[in-house]
């Protein structure tokens, strides 16, 4: 499912300062890796599976690659919320029923 | 004007009105899915300060706390409108308002449905639009809706 990978994407806290990076436009790996304390191999590998989650896209620009937000990737935040209530709901439920018993 | 939308869930629970209101919102760090927060260190407490205005934050077992929104409408034990500011990359953006109504409903003294809507979804994808500075873009704005609408509704 699209929200698991979306969410399993950012919920590791460097990748998701590497999403961060490119809320303010395009940038290649270089410029983001000199902004992070981790190295630019381990850089590309967050953005491979950022890219694999429909988060981010590339594009070629003259002899590098460029990364962006990939607009699309949207799309899993809806699905990602829907999950997230229902989710939150049960939970809800069962401290009232949890709740219930104690009494 | 595109529209995403809404997600809309709902639940029965064993308790009153008046008691499930309360622990929805004055315990919600009783039953708030503790994987979900945008806190570095685990969840100690999640507060909706009970009144009109009142912020709605996280506060991590560091201490350190995380805004989430703050209250829109409070009326005790009926209904509660919440602002979510968390952007679809999970940051606290105050200029981002997407709204989650929750209303109680008594169905019997000890059984109440509890409805929840988060509306105002596109906003997620106005305000990222616009930091990225996209809106008026070719295939920009409209294209993202599009895009995002088709893929919510799959």
């Amino acid at each position: 499912m699209a929200y698991q990978t979306a969410f399993l994407a950012l919920a590791d806290p460097t990748r998701r300062q590497v999403f961060e990076q490119l809320r303010h436009g395009p940038k290649p790996v270089g410029v983001i890796a000199a902004q992070m304390p981790v190295s630019r191999p381990a850089v590309s590998q967050h953005l491979a599976v950022l890219k694999k989650a429909g988060l981010v896209a590339d594009r070629p620009e003259g002899t590098r690659r460029v990364y962006y937000i990939d607009p699309h990737g949207l799309a899993s935040i809806r699905i990602w919320l829907d999950q997230f209530w229902g989710d939150a709901l049960t939970a809800f439920k069962s401290e009232v029923e949890k709740e219930g018993l104690d009494q | 004007m595109i529209t995403i939308a809404p997600v809309r869930k709902q639940v029965t629970v064993g308790a009153g009105q008046q008691r499930a209101f309360e622990l929805f919102t004055n315990e919600m760090s009783r039953w708030w899915p503790a994987t979900h927060s945008t806190l570095k260190s685990p969840l100690k407490q999640y507060v909706v300060e009970p009144r009109v205005g009142g912020r709605w934050y996280a506060v991590a077992e560091d201490g350190s706390t995380g805004q989430t929104g703050y209250v829109i409408e409070w009326q005790p034990p009926q209904r509660l409108v919440l602002a979510w500011q968390l952007s679809a990359d999970w940051q606290f953006d105050p200029e981002l308002v997407t709204e989650v109504e929750v209303r109680f409903i008594a169905e019997s003294a000890g059984s109440t449905r509890v409805e929840l809507e988060h509306r105002n979804l596109q906003r997620m994808g106005e305000r990222a639009a616009q930091i990225r500075g996209m809106v008026d873009a070719p295939g920009g704005w409209t294209a993202i809706l599009e895009a995002f609408k088709k893929c919510a509704a799959a």
